[in-house]
C-alpha cells in the first residue's frame, strides 16, 4: 500500500531532548504522509513516548523542529498544538473516572466549542444549540465503538479494556487530522486487541485519521502499519514497510530478537 | 378495529391515508435518541425498498430473507416483500452457520437483506453453496467499503433503485399490492425444534390477521399502545407483534438500541404491552436479586418486608379470598415505597398486559411479578398456531393454567394427554415437507407434542412434553419439565436437566447462575478464575445442596409427585450453550442429545461414585471448537419420606 502523495502531513526533523544525563531523543527525524498508520516501535526505554510527548507539546525539544501541515509546532504549547487538530491517547488511561463514558468523550469537543464557561454554564440559547450539534458527533463515536451500553456508567467503574476504548473515543471525538495512539492495545487480551485493531483500520480508512500508533504487539504492528519506525536508546535505527523492518540486521539485533523471522 | 383487509400491505395504505404523518409506526434508538417514523414514513421507505426489490428482479412468490437485530428497516424489507407478493422467511441472527445454509437453501430464498457487516460475512461464506442466493442488500454501511461485488448493495441504494423504478412504472406498487389475497403466504416461520432439521412453517395472511383479531377480541388492544421489538425476528411472537399487530392495530413498536441497552430502552418508552419469554422474566428476577443483595440495610429491610406483604395479597387474591384491611393498607404503603418505584426501575410502570409463553413458567417467579401489581399472564401458542392460542381473562388468571382458548379455537386432549388445537390461526403445513405435515395435522387439529390437562374452569395445563413425561422403575409419575422449573426459580441456578427414566430415583444435572453465584462467591471471599472453577468449589456445592433440599421439600407437598425427589446431584462445569447443540435457539433442553453427550455423567449418576471425570467439546460462534476437560463432583440429598 502506497499512500504518499505529496508533501508529509507531519515532519519531525532532527529533534534532541534530554533528562538531566539522559538523552531520550538524539536526533530522531521522521515523516507521516496524509491517510497512513504509522507504528514507532522499540524497546522500553527507547524514547517513544518521549517522541509522541514531542509532538503533541507536552514537552518542547532542545534542539529540531516539528513541522504540521507546513506549520512550525516546535514552540507552540499542547493545547494550541490540540486545536491544529492533533489529537492523542495515553500509556496509562487518563480518564476523568467520576464522569460518565458519555461526558468524558464530550470532552473531546470542548476545544471546538465557542461558548465561554459561563455560557456553557447557565445553559441557555447558543450554548445549549451548540452542546446538542457536539453530541451528534459524540454519539456518532459511541456507536462507532459500540459502547451504547455503557454511555451514562462513570468511567472509573469499567473494566480496564472499555476504558482503553472509551479514551480512543475521546481521542476520535475531537475529529483530529493525525491521531497519536500511546500502546492502545497494552495489556488487553487478544480479542480485545482485534477489536481495537478494528477500529484503527476503520478511522483509518472511514474517517481518513492520521494515525500514529507505539505498539508492542508486533503481530499487530506488521499488520495494520504502512511504514514503520524504530527506536533504540534515543535513535533511529530503522524506517519503512513492515516486510522491510522485519528484515533489517539491526532491529532483529535490537529488538525483536531472532524469534521474528518468519 | 374494523379492520377488513385481506393482507399485510392492503392494511399498510390504510393507515397511511388513517394517520399519515400524525402517529408513530416505528422508533428506533440511534445515536442515543429515539428516532421516529410516522405511518408516512414507514410505507415511503417500505414502498421505494419494495420497488427497488423490483428493479432487481424481484417477483411474486420469491422469498426475502432478513437477518439481524430489530431494525426498522428489516421490517420494512419484511413488508416489501409483502407488497410484491414475495415471502419472508426471517432468519435468527445468531444461528451457526449450518443451520443458516440449511433454512436459506431448503427456503430458496433469493434476497437476503442483513443488518451489518457481521450478518453480510455470515451470507457471503454461504453463497458459493447456496447457489439459489442471488443478492446481499444491508442497512448498516459501517465496514463495508471494501465489499464491492456486484451482488452486494446497501439498503439505501435498492431504494434509489426504487425510486427511479417508479418514475418509469408509476401505479405499479399499488397494482401489485391489489393483487394480494387473504390466502396468500405471509411468512415462513423455521422451528428450532428439539430434533432434527429446522421445520419451515407456512402461514397465510389470514392465518396471522384472524388470529390477531381473535386476539384483539379476547383482550383490549389500543392504537396507542407501545410495544418493545426486542425478540428475535426469526421468533414467530415477533412477527405477530411487530408485523400483523403493528398494522392491523395500528400501534408504536420500539427498536433498543443495542441488545444490551433492552432494559435500559424499555423504561425510557414505558410500554403497555410487552411479551417475554420465560427466560428473561427469570433473568430480572435474578438481577433484582442480586442487586437487592448489595443494596442498604434499610433498603433490604424494607424490600423483604414488602414483597411479603405483596406475596400474601396475591395468592388470597388468585385464590379469590378476602383481603383484610391491615393487608390492604400495607399493601398501598408498599405500591408507594416498593412496588411502583420498582416497576418504574423496570420500566414496567405502565404495562397493561404482561404476558410469558414458550415454556412453563416456575409459579414462583409467576406470583413475584403479579403481586408487584405487573399484569402478567401465561398463554400458550405455537409457530404452527400463528402464536397465542389460549389466554387467561383478567378476572382468571391463574398461576399453573396457561388460560382458555380463544374464540373461535377449539382445544382437546388426544391419545396420551397430547394437546390438539383447531383454530384459524393453525398453519397451512410445514414447507416441502409433507409427511410432517400429515404428521402434525390430523382431522383438522394440530397434534402439539405437548402433553396437558383441561381443569374444571376450562383452563389448559400443560405438564410437559408428551414425550417426556415419564416413570420411574417403581411406577411413579415423573415431569422432568416441573422440577427442573422449581430448580431454577433459585437465583443460583441457571439450567438443570432432571434424569430418572425408568431408573430407581431422580437426579439432576445444574447449570450454575454465573451472575449470581460469582456475586455470592465474591461476598463470601471465594476465589475464582472461570466458569468451571466456580462450579466445582465445595462451597457452591453446599449452596446448591440447599436449593435442591427446597426443591424436595415441595415436592413432598404434592402428593402425586412425592416419589419424584431428587436423589443425586452435580453441578455442570460449562453451560449448556445452543452453538454446542445441547439446547434449542428459544433455550429448550434437547434431552436426547444431551442423554447422548453426557452418557458418562449420567452412568456415574446412578452409580455410587463420588465423582466422574469428563471431556467436552465446546463450539465458538464462529465454527472452532475445542476440547475441555474436568473432574465433577456428584452429591447425595436426603429425600423426604412419609413418616406414619
Amino acid at each position: 500500500m502506497n499512500k504518499k502523495n505529496g508533501n508529509p502531513m507531519l515532519q519531525v526533523e532532527d529533534i534532541h531532548i534530554s533528562f538531566g544525563v539522559l538523552k531520550a531523543l538524539n536526533g530522531v527525524s521522521l515523516e507521516i504522509h496524509k491517510g497512513e498508520i504509522l507504528a514507532i516501535i522499540g524497546p522500553n526505554g527507547a524514547g517513544k513516548t518521549s517522541l509522541v510527548n514531542v509532538i503533541n507539546g507536552v514537552y518542547h525539544p532542545s534542539r529540531g523542529h516539528i513541522f504540521f501541515e507546513d506549520k512550525d509546532l516546535t514552540t507552540l504549547s499542547h493545547h494550541h498544538i490540540a486545536s491544529l487538530g492533533i489529537a492523542r491517547t495515553f500509556q496509562n488511561v487518563a480518564l476523568f473516572k467520576g464522569m460518565t463514558v458519555l461526558d468524558n468523550i464530550m470532552v473531546g469537543r470542548n476545544l471546538k466549542m465557542g461558548s465561554n464557561f459561563f455560557a456553557q454554564g447557565i445553559y441557555w440559547g447558543f450554548a445549549q444549540r451548540e452542546e446538542i450539534r457536539h453530541r451528534q458527533v459524540v454519539e456518532k463515536v459511541i456507536d462507532w465503538l459500540e459502547i451504547e451500553h455503557i454511555r451514562k456508567t462513570p468511567a472509573g467503574m469499567l473494566p480496564y479494556g472499555l476504558q482503553k476504548r472509551v479514551e480512543l473515543g475521546r481521542a476520535l471525538a475531537a475529529e483530529p487530522k493525525l491521531l497519536l495512539l500511546d500502546e492502545p492495545m497494552a495489556g488487553m487480551n487478544l480479542e480485545e486487541k482485534e477489536d481495537i485493531a478494528r477500529f484503527i483500520l476503520d478511522a483509518n480508512e472511514e474517517l481518513e485519521t492520521t494515525i500514529a500508533l507505539i505498539e508492542h504487539d508486533m503481530g499487530v504492528v506488521m499488520d495494520i502499519s504502512d511504514q514503520v519506525v524504530v527506536l533504540d536508546y534515543g535513535d533511529k535505527i530503522a524506517e519503512g514497510p513492515p516486510e522491510k523492518i522485519r528484515n533489517n540486521e539491526k532491529v532483529i539485533k535490537a529488538y525483536l530478537g531472532t524469534s521474528a523471522k518468519k | 378495529m374494523g379492520n377488513t383487509h385481506g393482507t399485510l400491505p392492503q392494511i399498510l395504505l390504510d393507515n397511511v391515508r388513517k394517520y399519515h404523518e400524525d402517529k408513530v409506526a416505528i422508533r428506533e434508538k440511534d445515536l442515543g435518541i429515539w428516532q421516529s417514523y410516522s405511518w408516512a414514513d414507514y410505507y415511503g421507505n417500505t414502498k421505494k425498498f419494495a420497488l427497488g426489490l423490483a428493479s432487481l428482479g424481484f417477483k411474486r412468490g420469491d422469498r426475502l430473507s432478513v437477518i439481524g437485530d430489530n431494525r426498522p428497516q428489516l421490517y420494512w424489507a419484511q413488508v416489501a416483500a409483502l407488497c410484491l407478493g414475495g415471502i419472508p422467511v426471517p432468519l435468527y441472527q445468531d444461528a451457526i452457520e449450518k443451520e443458516l445454509e440449511y433454512i436459506i437453501e431448503h427456503s430458496e430464498a433469493k434476497f437476503i437483506v442483513a443488518e451489518d457487516q457481521e450478518q453480510v460475512d455470515k451470507m457471503l461464506a454461504l453463497k458459493e453453496k447456496v447457489p439459489s442466493m442471488e443478492m446481499i442488500i444491508y442497512d448498516d454501511p459501517r465496514g463495508m467499503r471494501h465489499y464491492n461485488q456486484p451482488f452486494i448493495k446497501s439498503f439505501t441504494e435498492v431504494q434509489a433503485l426504487g425510486l427511479k423504478f417508479e418514475e418509469d412504472h408509476p401505479g405499479f406498487f399499488e397494482q401489485e399490492v391489489q393483487k394480494g389475497k387473504a390466502e396468500d403466504t405471509v411468512l415462513i416461520a423455521y422451528t428450532s425444534g428439539t430434533t432434527g432439521n429446522p421445520k419451515g412453517v407456512v402461514l397465510t395472511h389470514s392465518n396471522l390477521l384472524t388470529n390477531v383479531r381473535l386476539i384483539a377480541k379476547a383482550e383490549e388492544y389500543w392504537d396507542s399502545d407501545q410495544v418493545m421489538a426486542y425478540l428475535p425476528m426469526a421468533w414467530i411472537g415477533d412477527s405477530i407483534y411487530s408485523l400483523a399487530m403493528l398494522l392491523d392495530i395500528g400501534f408504536t413498536i420500539n427498536c433498543p438500541e443495542a441488545a444490551t441497552t433492552v432494559m435500559r430502552d424499555m423504561r425510557e418508552v414505558g410500554p403497555t404491552v410487552i411479551f417475554c419469554p420465560p427466560r428473561i422474566w427469570e433473568n430480572i428476577l435474578t438481577s433484582i436479586r442480586v442487586k437487592m443483595e448489595d443494596a442498604a440495610w434499610i433498603k433490604q429491610k424494607m424490600y423483604a418486608f414488602f414483597i411479603n406483604v405483596a406475596q400474601q395479597v396475591s395468592s388470597k387474591q388468585l385464590r379469590r379470598q378476602r383481603v383484610s384491611l391491615r393487608l390492604r393498607l400495607l399493601y398501598a404503603l408498599g405500591e408507594f415505597f416498593v412496588y411502583g418505584p420498582l416497576r418504574d426501575n423496570l420500566g414496567m410502570r405502565k404495562i397493561r398486559y404482561a404476558y410469558t409463553a414458550g415454556a412453563a413458567l416456575g409459579p414462583e417467579v409467576f406470583q413475584f411479578y403479579r403481586s408487584l401489581g405487573i399484569n402478567l399472564k401465561q398463554v400458550y401458542g405455537l409457530t404452527e398456531t400463528s402464536a397465542m392460542c389460549t389466554y387467561q381473562p383478567d378476572d382468571e388468571v391463574k398461576l399453573e393454567t396457561v388460560g382458555i382458548p380463544l374464540p373461535a379455537t377449539e382445544i382437546k386432549i388426544g391419545e396420551g394427554g397430547e394437546v390438539l388445537i383447531k383454530s384459524p390461526g393453525v398453519f397451512q403445513g410445514y414447507y416441502k415437507n409433507p409427511e410432517a405435515t400429515s404428521e402434525a395435522l390430523k382431522d383438522g387439529f394440530l397434534c402439539t407434542g405437548d402433553a396437558g390437562i383441561i381443569d374444571k374452569d376450562n383452563h389448559l395445563i400443560i405438564i410437559d412434553r408428551a414425550k417426556d413425561v415419564s416413570t420411574l422403575a417403581n411406577g411413579t409419575i415423573f415431569a422432568p419439565q416441573f422440577i427442573e422449573n422449581k430448580l431454577k426459580f433459585s437465583p443460583y441456578i441457571k439450567e438443570a436437566i432432571t434424569l430418572g427414566q425408568g431408573k430407581e430415583y431422580v437426579t439432576a444435572m445444574v447449570n450454575i447462575d454465573m451472575q449470581s453465584v460469582g456475586n455470592w462467591a465474591e461476598r463470601k471471599n471465594i476465589g475464582y478464575t472461570s466458569y468451571a472453577d466456580l462450579s466445582q468449589k465445595p462451597e457452591v456445592y453446599d449452596l446448591i445442596f440447599n436449593e435442591v433440599k427446597k426443591v424436595n421439600t415441595s415436592l413432598y407437598n404434592e402428593e402425586q409427585l412425592r416419589g419424584a425427589q431428587i436423589k443425586r446431584y452435580l453441578i455442570l462445569h460449562k453451560e449448556l450453550d445452543p452453538d454446542d447443540a445441547e439446547v434449542t435457539r428459544t433455550r429448550k433442553i434437547r434431552r436426547g442429545f444431551i442423554a447422548k453427550k453426557y452418557a458418562e455423567l449420567i452412568d456415574a449418576l446412578y452409580s455410587d461414585k463420588k465423582d466422574v471425570d469428563v471431556e467436552t467439546k465446546i463450539t465458538y460462534e464462529d465454527g472452532r471448537t475445542t476440547n475441555i476437560r474436568a473432574s465433577l463432583k456428584i452429591r447425595e440429598v436426603e429425600i423426604f419420606q412419609v413418616t406414619q
